[in-house]
C-alpha cells in the first residue's frame, strides 16, 4: 500500500490516462471538483431537511382533526334548551340528560376485546353490529345513544382505549301529544323545529347555542299562557267529539280576551312531539294558526258590530228579511228564513243571511273593508308560534264580495285570528293580539288598540247572550256561566262549488256574557248528521253542544264562580249599558 | 482538565476530536432511550414480553455502542481501512451464511444468531463498505494503474446481490444511493453520474415490476386509495394530534397501534407525545451532525478521509432523511431505521461504529502527519 511510488508519473501508460479521462475528464483538478461537489451534497442535505422541517411545521399549523370533530360533538352538548312550563309552572317540555356511547374505532387496540367487554356490560348491543363499526376505519361511531348511568359506570370501570361518552340533552315532552301543537318539537341535534321551540331558536337560543353559552340548565324556563289543566280537558272534549260526529278534524280554542292570553289550544289530530316524525303528516297541522277557513256566520257577529259602530244602525233598525236577495246571478238564502222584516237583533238570533247583506251593502264596500282591516282579518296575524298563513282575501273585492263577507263566506282566515276580532267586540272594543306567553292585563292595555266603541261592545255582549237564550247557540248554555255565543256553519268548497254535504262547523263562545273573561271557539271539520241531531250537522247541532260540555268542565279551573237566578240579557246588560 | 502539555493519545484525540458532533451524537443517543420508553412497552407487551424490553435491551447495547464509538475515534485512518476490511468480510462471510441458515423473519433471511445474540449482518456491512468504497476512489488519484473503479464497481454489484438475495431491498437502495454520491464526489464526468442515475432508475423501474411489495407501496404513494395506508395515516394523524408540545409522555394512542411503534415510526410517535417542536430538535440533530461533517470533510486535504467521512455522513444522513420522509408520507413506504432512535441491536453497533470513524476521520490532523501520509504520491501530479 505504501511502496514508493515517485515514478508513477513515467508509468502511466495511454491506457492510464485512457481510463483517467474516460471518468474524469482530462484536464481537472479533482480535489477543487470534489470540494464543489461535497458543497454541492450539503446544499442537498439542507435543503432536504429544509423540506422536513416544512412539512413538520405545516402538521403542527393543522388544527387537530380529532379536535374540530370534538368541538362538533360538543355542540350536541351544549345544546341545553330551557324548560318550558305552563302558566302554574307544569313543565311541558325539558331537557333530560344522558350518557350516550361513543368510539373512536382508529383507536381501538384489540376489537375482539372491546367487542366482548362491551356486549357484557351493554346486553342490547349487537356483537357482529358491534365488531362491524369497530373494524371500521372511520374517527367516530355512535354505539348506543342513551344508556343508563350503571351502564356507564361498567364500561368506564372497563378502561377501554378508544371508547367514550358524550352527554346528550334529549327534549322531553312529558304530556306527550296534548300541548304539541303549541310546543312543537326539536330535532335530533335539540334544534327548535316548530312552535314555541322553534320560536326559542328564532329569539337568539340558536345563537347562543353556536357561541356554546347556552349550556347550563339554569336557563330562565319560558312560562306559557296556555293552562295545562284546560288543555287537557278541551283535548278530551274534542276527541271525543270528533268520535261522536265522525269528523275529520276537531279543533278548539281558549282565549282569554282581556289579555289576548291562549289558555288552550288543541288541533285534532295532533302528533307526539316526542315522536316527530308524526307531525309530517298532513291532516295533524295546526288547523287554528296554519289553516284559514271561511268562518261562516262566526262573521255576522263583525257585520253586526260594524253596522251598530258606525251609528247609522241601532238595535231597533229593521232588515226586510222577506224575499231572497238577488244580487247578479246569485240568489241569497236564510237558512232559518223568517220571510218578514227582522230587526237588528233577529237578524242575529236567526243568523240571517240576508238581514247582513243589507246591513254590509248600506255602509259600502270600502267602510266594510276598512273595518274588517281595522279588526285584523286581511293581514296576516302573527303569534309567537312561527307557523301562520296569509288569509285568502278576494282580489277584488266588490259589492258581491261584500254580500257574502257580511255572513262568513269568501273570505278566509285563520280562526284564531277570527278569535281575535270576536274578543275585541265583547272586551270593551281593544283588539288585543293574541299570545301564547303569560301576559298581565297591564301589558295588554299598552298593546291593545281600541277597534270599536265600548257602547257597541256592550251591544254585541247583549246579542251574544240574547242568540244563547232565544237563538241558534241554545244547545250552549251553561248554567251558572252566562254563556253568549255565536253559530258559524260553512260550507266546503269542493272542485270548486260549495258543497252542501262537506261543512265546517264553528261555535264562539263568550263567558260570562255580561262582562266576558273567556271565549272559546270549538271546530269540527266535516261533522256527520246523527239521529240525535235529528239529521243536522249545523253547528248549533255539534259545535254548540260541544262547547257546552267544554264549558261545564273549564269554567271550575279557570275560576268562574258559577252565578244562578240571573235576569235575562235584556235586563241585565241592556239596562246596565243605558244607565 | 484535560492538559495540552502532556502529549498522549487521550489529550490528542481530546483535543483534535470534533466535540461538537460528539455532543450531537450523544444527544441523540439519549433522545433514543427517552423516546423508546415512550414508544416501545405497547409493542413490547403485544409480543407478549415486559414493558421494557425494548428499553432494557437498548440500554444494554448502548454500553458496548459508547465503548465502540469512542473505540473507533482514536483509530488511525489506516487503522480504519484495515479495521473496515475485515468487517467488511466478516460481514459479507454472514451475509452468505444468513442466507442459508438465517432466520426467515417476515418473508426475508437478515438475522443469524452468533453465540446466541441475533445479528443483521448487513448492519455492519454498511460502514465498512463506506470506507472500502471511499479508499478506492481516494486510491483513483493516487494510483490511476490500480483499476480502482472497476473494483468499487464489481463491490457495489456483489454487495447489491447479496443483499437483494436475502431480500433487503431498502438496505440495497441505500448503499447504492451512497455508492453513487462518493463516485460523484470523487469527482467523476457528470456523463457518468447521469448514465448511473440512468441506471438506478432502470434497477428502480424492475424492482417495481419484479418485485410486487414495492410496486404496491408506489403505487399507495401517488393514490392512497388503491391500498391499505392505514400505518401511514396513522402516522399522520399522530403528527397533527402531537401538535407544537405533545400530548404528554404516555399520552400517545398511536404508539398502540403502529406495529413499528419502536423501530420505523417512532418518529411519529416521538411527535404524538413530545411534539413537534422536539421532532424539529431532532431533525436539526441530524441535520448538523451531517453538515457540519460534510464541511469538516470538504477541508479535509486527504482523499481518503474526505471520501470517507463524507460517505459516512451521507450513509447517515439518508437514512435519517428516508425515516423521517416516510413517517411525514413525503415519499413512499419504506422500511428504514432512524439512526440512534430506533430500537436495534446491531443498528446500533452499527452506526456507533459507523460515527466512531467519522470522528476519528474528521479529527483534526497535523499538516506534518498529514503529508507524512502523502508523500508517496505527491509526485503523482495531484498537489493541494
Amino acid at each position: 500500500m505504501h511502496a514508493p511510488r515517485g515514478d508513477a508519473m513515467d508509468e502511466t501508460t495511454w491506457r492510464q490516462r485512457a481510463v483517467e479521462g474516460l471518468f474524469h475528464g482530462r484536464i481537472t483538478d479533482r480535489v477543487a471538483k470534489s470540494r464543489v461537489r461535497i458543497g454541492m451534497a450539503i446544499a442537498v442535505f439542507i435543503l432536504v431537511y429544509g423540506v422536513i422541517a416544512t412539512r413538520l411545521v405545516m402538521f403542527a399549523l393543522i388544527p387537530d382533526p380529532q379536535v374540530v370533530r370534538r368541538g362538533t360533538a360538543q355542540d350536541r352538548v351544549s345544546t341545553a334548551r330551557p324548560d318550558i312550563i305552563d302558566r302554574n309552572g307544569e313543565i311541558l317540555a325539558t331537557d333530560v340528560r344522558t350518557p350516550s356511547l361513543f368510539a373512536e374505532p382508529r383507536r381501538i387496540i384489540d376489537v375482539d376485546e372491546a367487542v366482548e367487554l362491551l356486549t357484557a356490560a351493554v346486553p342490547e348491543l349487537d356483537a357482529n353490529e358491534l365488531r362491524e363499526r369497530l373494524s371500521s376505519r372511520r374517527g367516530f361511531v355512535w354505539l348506543k345513544r342513551e344508556i343508563s348511568p350503571a351502564q356507564q359506570r361498567e364500561i368506564h370501570r372497563l378502561g377501554l382505549p378508544g371508547v367514550g361518552f358524550l352527554t346528550e340533552n334529549k327534549r322531553i315532552y312529558p304530556n306527550g301529544p296534548v300541548v304539541s301543537h303549541v310546543t312543537g318539537h326539536v330535532n335530533i341535534d335539540n334544534q327548535g323545529m316548530a312552535g314555541i321551540e322553534r320560536w326559542l331558536d328564532g329569539r337568539g337560543l340558536a345563537d347562543l347555542h353556536t357561541a356554546g353559552f347556552a349550556t347550563d340548565r339554569l336557563q330562565k324556563p319560558v312560562e306559557l299562557s296556555v293552562d295545562l289543566r284546560v288543555q287537557y280537558a278541551l283535548r278530551e272534549e274534542l276527541t271525543a267529539a270528533r268520535e261522536k260526529y265522525k269528523a275529520i278534524a276537531a279543533a278548539g280554542l281558549v282565549t282569554n280576551v282581556r289579555t289576548g292570553e291562549v289558555i288552550a289550544m288543541v288541533s285534532e289530530p295532533d302528533y307526539d312531539p316526542n315522536d316527530p316524525r308524526q307531525a309530517l303528516d298532513k291532516s295533524r297541522i295546526n288547523r287554528l294558526t296554519t289553516g284559514v277557513f271561511e268562518m261562516g256566520s262566526t262573521f255576522k257577529a263583525l257585520t253586526v258590530a260594524m253596522a251598530l259602530d258606525s251609528g247609522k244602525m241601532t238595535l231597533a233598525s229593521t232588515f226586510d228579511a222577506r224575499q231572497p236577495l238577488h244580487y247578479g246571478k246569485f240568489e241569497i238564502n236564510d237558512y232559518h228564513a223568517q220571510k218578514r222584516v227582522l230587526t237588528l237583533p233577529e237578524v242575529f238570533t236567526y243568523s240571517s243571511n240576508i238581514g247582513v247583506a243589507r246591513m254590509a251593502l248600506t255602509l259600502g264596500v270600502d267602510h266594510h273593508k276598512a273595518f274588517l282591516k281595522k279588526m285584523g282579518q286581511l293581514d296576516r296575524m302573527r303569534s309567537e308560534l312561527p307557523e301562520s298563513t296569509d288569509p285568502l282575501v278576494p282580489k277584488h273585492w266588490g259589492e258581491i264580495n261584500t254580500v257574502t263577507i257580511a255572513y262568513g263566506h269568501g273570505l278566509s282566515v285563520a280562526p284564531l285570528q277570527a278569535v281575535m276580532g270576536i274578543g275585541a267586540l265583547v272586551n270593551g272594543g281593544k283588539l288585543i293580539p293574541p299570545t301564547f306567553l303569560k301576559r298581565s292585563e297591564m301589558e295588554a292595555v299598552l298593546l291593545a288598540k281600541p277597534v270599536v266603541k265600548p257602547e257597541t261592545s256592550e251591544k254585541m255582549r247583549y246579542l251574544l247572550r240574547l242568540n244563547v237564550e232565544k237563538g241558534t247557540g241554545s244547545r250552549a248554555d251553561v248554567t251558572g256561566y252566562y254563556v253568549g255565543a255565536k253559530t258559524g256553519t260553512s260550507e266546503k268548497v269542493v272542485n270548486g262549488h260549495y258543497s252542501k254535504t262537506k261543512l265546517l262547523t264553528n261555535f264562539t263562545a263568550v263567558m260570562p256574557a255580561d262582562n266576558p273573561r273567556y271565549l272559546v271557539l270549538i271546530m269540527l271539520d266535516e261533522p256527520q248528521p246523527l239521529a240525535e241531531t235529528k239529521g243536522y250537522a249545523t253547528s248549533g247541532w255539534n259545535a254548540a253542544p260541544v262547547t257546552a260540555s267544554v264549558i261545564a268542565r273549564i269554567a271550575p279551573m279557570l275560576g268562574m264562580t258559577p252565578r244562578f237566578d240571573l235576569p235575562p240579557a235584556e235586563r241585565l246588560i241592556l239596562v246596565k249599558s243605558a244607565q | 482538565m484535560v492538559s495540552r502539555v502532556e502529549r498522549t493519545p487521550f489529550t490528542t484525540w481530546w483535543w483534535t476530536v470534533d466535540k461538537l458532533t460528539l455532543a450531537a451524537i450523544g444527544a441523540l443517543m439519549l433522545g433514543g432511550i427517552v423516546l423508546l420508553l415512550a414508544a416501545s412497552p405497547p409493542v413490547a407487551g403485544r409480543l407478549g414480553l415486559d414493558p421494557f424490553h425494548f428499553v432494557n435491551r437498548h440500554a444494554l447495547y448502548l454500553i458496548p455502542a459508547m465503548l465502540v464509538l469512542l473505540g473507533t475515534s482514536f483509530l488511525s485512518p489506516r487503522q480504519i481501512r484495515r479495521v473496515a476490511l475485515m468487517i467488511f468480510l466478516a460481514s459479507l462471510i454472514f451475509i452468505v451464511l444468513t442466507l442459508f441458515i438465517g432466520a426467515e423473519v417476515k418473508g426475508a433471511r437478515r438475522w443469524i444468531a452468533v453465540l446466541g445474540v441475533h445479528v443483521q449482518p448487513s448492519e455492519f456491512l454498511k460502514p465498512a463498505f463506506v470506507i472500502l468504497i471511499a479508499w478506492l476512489f481516494g486510491e483513483t488519484a493516487r494510483r490511476p494503474e490500480m483499476p480502482a473503479n472497476f473494483a468499487a464497481l464489481a463491490l457495489l454489484i456483489l454487495v447489491m446481490t447479496l443483499l437483494m438475495l436475502q431480500p433487503d431491498f431498502g438496505q440495497t437502495m441505500l448503499i447504492a444511493l451512497v455508492w453513487g454520491v462518493l463516485f460523484f464526489l470523487a469527482g467523476m464526468r457528470l456523463v457518468w453520474a447521469i448514465g448511473l442515475t440512468g441506471i438506478a432508475s432502470i434497477g428502480l423501474a424492475i424492482a417495481y415490476f419484479t418485485v410486487p411489495h414495492v410496486a404496491r407501496r408506489i403505487r399507495r404513494f401517488i393514490d392512497p386509495s388503491s391500498g391499505d395506508t392505514f400505518q401511514i395515516d396513522t402516522a399522520v394523524e399522530s403528527f397533527m394530534r402531537g401538535s407544537w408540545f405533545g400530548r404528554g409522555p404516555g399520552e400517545g394512542t398511536v404508539k398502540r397501534i403502529l406495529p413499528d411503534s419502536h423501530a420505523d415510526f417512532v418518529f411519529a410517535v416521538a411527535a404524538e407525545e413530545f411534539g413537534i417542536a422536539l421532532c424539529l430538535v431532532l431533525v436539526a440533530l441530524f441535520a448538523f451532525i451531517v453538515v457540519r461533517t460534510l464541511a469538516r470533510a470538504m477541508r479535509n486535504e486527504d482523499p481518503f478521509s474526505r471520501f470517507a467521512a463524507s460517505g459516512l455522513a451521507i450513509l447517515f444522513g439518508m437514512q435519517s432523511v428516508i425515516n423521517m420522509a416516510v413517517n411525514l408520507h413525503l415519499i413512499p413506504a419504506k422500511g428504514m431505521t432512524l439512526p440512534f432512535i430506533s430500537y436495534g441491536g446491531s443498528s446500533l453497533l452499527s452506526l456507533a461504529y459507523g460515527m466512531g470513524m467519522l470522528l476519528a476521520l474528521t479529527r483534526e490532523r497535523p499538516r506534518a502527519e498529514l503529508l507524512a501520509s502523502r508523500r508517496d504520491f505527491v509526485a503523482a501530479g495531484i498537489s493541494s
